[in-house]
């Protein structure tokens, strides 16, 4: 079976965000960047199928060079090969003309399976993954817990809300969008971050495959949010804090 | 029409509360704008469902009914959307950004060669242009979107985001139609619905709640908030995260997966505040937060706040609280 892995490189969970002076997006200079949480349960999800069933694993990442990290990440863990969709500015790029670019590098590979994360830590949008399905004509489902393959055959566990799941068959190749947290994510071995160097990386560009940004929706502005409530901060030592918060629960909440 | 489409959602006839919210956005973005709005239910059998919708002001409620809508599959729900939308031409689709929606809405967005404004928050007019709000970086940050070029703006909404009490009556005609969808077309088939394990634990019922999030770092470090959580005499609840690594049982999940609380008190130990987490506990009575970065979003919806590590803070309370209750 060939899995294909579509993965994202996001600012690092625990960076501090600087909006720019012109409010156009955020401060680049000194973040840090990892892969984007959900994506990579995806491919450890794709590196256990490759396990059970045999195959190749192939992760497919879009942005600058400093992405190439990512990609050396997947390799090392496992990945067979990959693609660097190499563009500096797809910040700028709506949803559907990212899902255009990945689904046009995704087809010329003609994979079993699609694997990517639910949604991305940073933009949020949650369908770019929905979307290549739509543009490569395959079925999909998302929010997926558990994949079994059987004889041609997906069965998925899918999350509905409230602690509720359903099981859904459909037949390959197809989209599956994995949601976070699945499962335990494998580090990479010395060997594998040796292995991976020597693994094909193939660099396509946005203009070799024919796609160009289109102009459906754009941001306007970036902006620190607006508290949604006025809360009081306790501040002072930790010993200070808590007594502010012990007189608080006992007068105002009445939690005490 | 040029105006509004409002896509409803409901399950074997119960709506999906957050159904109504969205109707709230469509009429108040129909008075903004002075353009009509018409609101869709589908499924089978959504007769009643369309007759009680009718009972709100909107220019036209459509049921979209066929059998191949019983049971949820995102092909036919795209299908049958894609249909009708074809048939309105809408300049604007509102969704509730439900789990189904995230199914099946980037799929009807692409169709008609358009991008999803997911999850969005707000909107506002600015220069006679629709600008939507939504947020990034996990709520860290705001951001305004506005659509541009032709065709219709797709767009769902967070839970929360509006508020359902407010809708306008009113007495709508309704129109059933039908749909040419096909079985063989449709690739996913479902199962039935299934839940884990009896749920034991009913946070929805707690009057206190104490719930910890990855700042705990380490599952040996969960006993200094259980200690806190008996202290209080508080339930012990847990973000996502906590509940994925096997550190609680999942039935302490509270957020968009978990269970939705409104406790007197939810004291959030070194959780950030992701929006699935905080549509799950903001409408509590009271919330306090503890977490050292001073920009996590828990931080917007709290009450009080504590900017610091809880590695210090928990201690000292768990201490001050035996003080107080001693007394």
């Amino acid at each position: 079976m060939k899995i294909l892995v579509a993965i994202k490189q996001v600012p690092a969970r625990d960076s501090r965000l600087f909006v720019e002076p012109s409010g156009a997006w955020i401060e680049e200079n000194d973040l840090g960047y990892e892969v984007n949480e959900p994506d990579a349960y995806a491919l450890e999800e794709a590196l256990q199928l490759k396990e059970k069933h045999g195959g190749e694993v192939v992760a497919l990442c879009a942005g600058p060079e400093r992405v190439s990290s990512t990609i050396r990440e997947a390799l090392a863990k496992g990945a067979d090969r990959a693609i660097h969709i190499l563009e500096d500015d797809l910040g700028s790029w709506d949803s559907l003309s990212l899902a255009r670019l990945l689904a046009k590098a995704a087809g010329t590979e003609h994979p079993d399976l699609i694997l990517t994360g639910l949604q991305s830590d940073d933009l949020g949008f949650g369908q770019t993954g929905v979307m290549m399905a739509e543009l490569l004509g395959l079925p999909h489902v998302t929010l997926a817990m558990s994949i079994e393959v059987d004889s041609g055959r997906l069965r998925v566990k899918r999350e509905l809300e409230g602690g509720w799941f359903q099981n859904v068959t459909m037949p390959l190749p197809a989209l599956i969008t994995i949601q976070s947290g699945i499962s335990r994510l494998r580090y990479a071995t010395l060997m594998g971050i040796k292995r991976a160097k020597t693994k094909e990386v193939r660099k396509l560009s946005a203009a070799e495959l024919g796609v160009a940004p289109a102009s459906g929706i754009f941001l306007r502005r970036v902006y620190a949010p607006h508290s949604q409530k006025h809360t009081q901060m306790l501040t002072g030592s930790a010993q200070e804090q808590a007594a502010q918060l012990v007189e608080k629960l006992k007068h105002e909440l009445r939690a005490l | 029409m040029s105006g509004i489409l409002v896509v409803t959602e409901q399950t074997a006839g119960a709506w999906n509360r957050m159904s109504f919210e969205t109707v709230a956005a469509g009429q108040q973005l129909s008075r903004t704008l002075g353009k009509p709005v018409c609101a869709v239910v589908f499924g089978q059998g959504t007769g009643v469902l369309a007759a009680e919708l009718a009972g709100y002001r909107f220019d036209q409620v459509v049921a979209l009914d066929h059998e191949l809508l019983g049971n949820y599959t995102a092909d036919a729900v795209t299908g049958a959307l894609a249909w009708l939308i074809a048939r309105l031409q809408p300049e604007i689709v509102l969704f509730p950004h439900t789990y189904r929606v995230r199914d099946f809405a980037p799929c009807l967005a692409a169709r008609a060669g358009q991008t999803l404004l997911s999850d969005v928050i707000g909107f506002q007019l600015e220069d006679g242009s629709l600008v939507l709000q939504r947020q990034l970086f996990q709520g860290k940050l705001n951001a305004d979107y506005a659509a541009s070029g032709p065709g219709a703006v797709f767009a769902s909404l967070q839970a929360g985001a509006f508020r359902a009490d407010a809708l306008e009556k009113g007495e709508s005609p309704v129109e059933t139609l039908t749909p040419p969808l096909d079985a063989a077309s449709i690739r996913q088939q479902p199962e039935t619905p299934f839940r884990e394990s009896a749920r034991a634990v009913d946070l929805s019922a707690a009057e206190l709640i104490v719930a910890v999030g990855r700042g705990i770092h380490e599952e040996g470090n969960l006993a200094l908030v259980e200690e806190l959580a008996d202290v209080l005499g508080a339930e012990l609840a847990a973000s996502r995260p906590i509940c994925d690594n096997g550190w609680l049982p999942m039935e302490r999940q509270v957020g968009s997966s978990g269970q939705t609380v409104s406790p007197k008190l939810y004291l959030a130990v070194g959780i950030s505040g992701a929006i699935q987490h905080l549509v799950g506990m903001k409408g509590s009575r009271a919330i306090v937060a503890i977490n050292k970065d001073a920009g996590a979003p828990i931080f917007e919806v709290a009450d009080y706040g504590i900017v610091g590590d809880l590695f210090d803070v928990v201690p000292a309370l768990i201490e001050q609280v035996r003080k107080a209750k001693s007394v």
